[in-house]
């Protein structure tokens, strides 16, 4: 019970910062309401018990990656933007787009309640007090099974650093 | 413990917002966090899926699309400072250098 206020919760927040964040126009408050709807994903990583992950995305998300977007939309001069209105005819083919994809989604949600066994409606899993210690477990699983692309991530994540400074870097006349 | 279409039904919402984010909105910047919105949906899903099969692999994928989105925020960004050092905007329709 307790499991799912907290859900529906974190969930409505999640959505509507989402929903404030695409229809804003400055910015600033788009980042704003985004970084809202990242924490409150972050309470729903919590509510599934995965601890770890709710701190890396607190800490990396709303602490990192956020911050560098406020960065950016402080170099950038966005008063011209402010004051165009956007395409209509983007806004249409938006609408049909997602409602096409959602219509897809959920005609493949409500099939596959229909398969023998359980399908998509998995209710059993493991009780709380019986799961691992989570970063344990995502240590243990990081290191061993998943060590190449742990190894491979940290060479993308050098490449983006050595790409993402090459290009914002201020060409100078000596070049 | 909840049934799995509650998350899904919330990734695929969280998603289908960032769609819309990144087809109707014109400033580039809000376009790439309409597509952080969207990995984040599919983090969801993941870590879901890790709960409910009792797997922490999901969870070990979720962590490597964070890691793939700072990377991609990080690139993106120096691309549109870049572009703006060169053409004053960060409008997607003003972007037209490769057009013939």
């Amino acid at each position: 019970m307790l499991d799912k206020v907290i859900f529906f919760f974190f969930a409505g927040v999640a959505i509507l910062s989402a929903a404030l964040m695409v229809t804003r126009r400055n910015a600033i408050h788009s980042a704003i309401f985004l970084i809202t709807a990242l924490m409150a994903t972050a309470g729903i990583f919590l509510q599934l018990r995965a601890e770890f992950l709710f701190v890396t995305q607190i800490i990396l998300y709303v602490g990192g990656i956020m911050v560098l977007f406020i960065f950016v939309i402080m170099l950038v001069r966005l008063d011209v933007a402010l004051h165009q209105i956007r395409f209509r005819l983007q806004r249409l083919v938006a609408l049909l787009v997602v409602v096409a994809l959602g219509a897809e989604v959920s005609v493949m949600f409500w099939v596959a309640r229909k398969i023998p066994g359980d399908g998509l409606l998995i209710r059993g899993s493991a009780p709380v007090d019986k799961l691992p210690p989570n970063t344990e477990a995502l240590a243990k699983s990081l290191f061993s099974s998943y060590l190449l692309p742990f190894e491979i991530a940290s060479v993308l994540l050098l490449v983006a650093m050595v790409g993402a400074v090459v290009m914002a870097k201020k060409r100078t006349d000596a070049q | 413990m909840m049934p799995a279409s509650y998350y899904l039904f919330l990734s695929l919402a969280l998603f289908l917002i960032g769609a819309i984010g990144v087809i109707t909105r014109r400033n580039v910047i809000v376009v790439l966090m309409s597509i952080e919105l969207i990995l984040n949906a599919v983090n969801i899903n993941l870590v879901a899926f890790s709960r409910i099969f009792g797997d922490v692999a999901g969870q070990v994928f979720a962590l490597f699309i964070i890691a793939d989105a700072a990377a991609e925020a990080a690139v993106g960004l120096g691309i549109i400072i870049a572009f703006f050092r060169n053409r004053e905007t960060v409008l997607a329709d003003e972007m037209d250098l490769l057009k013939w």
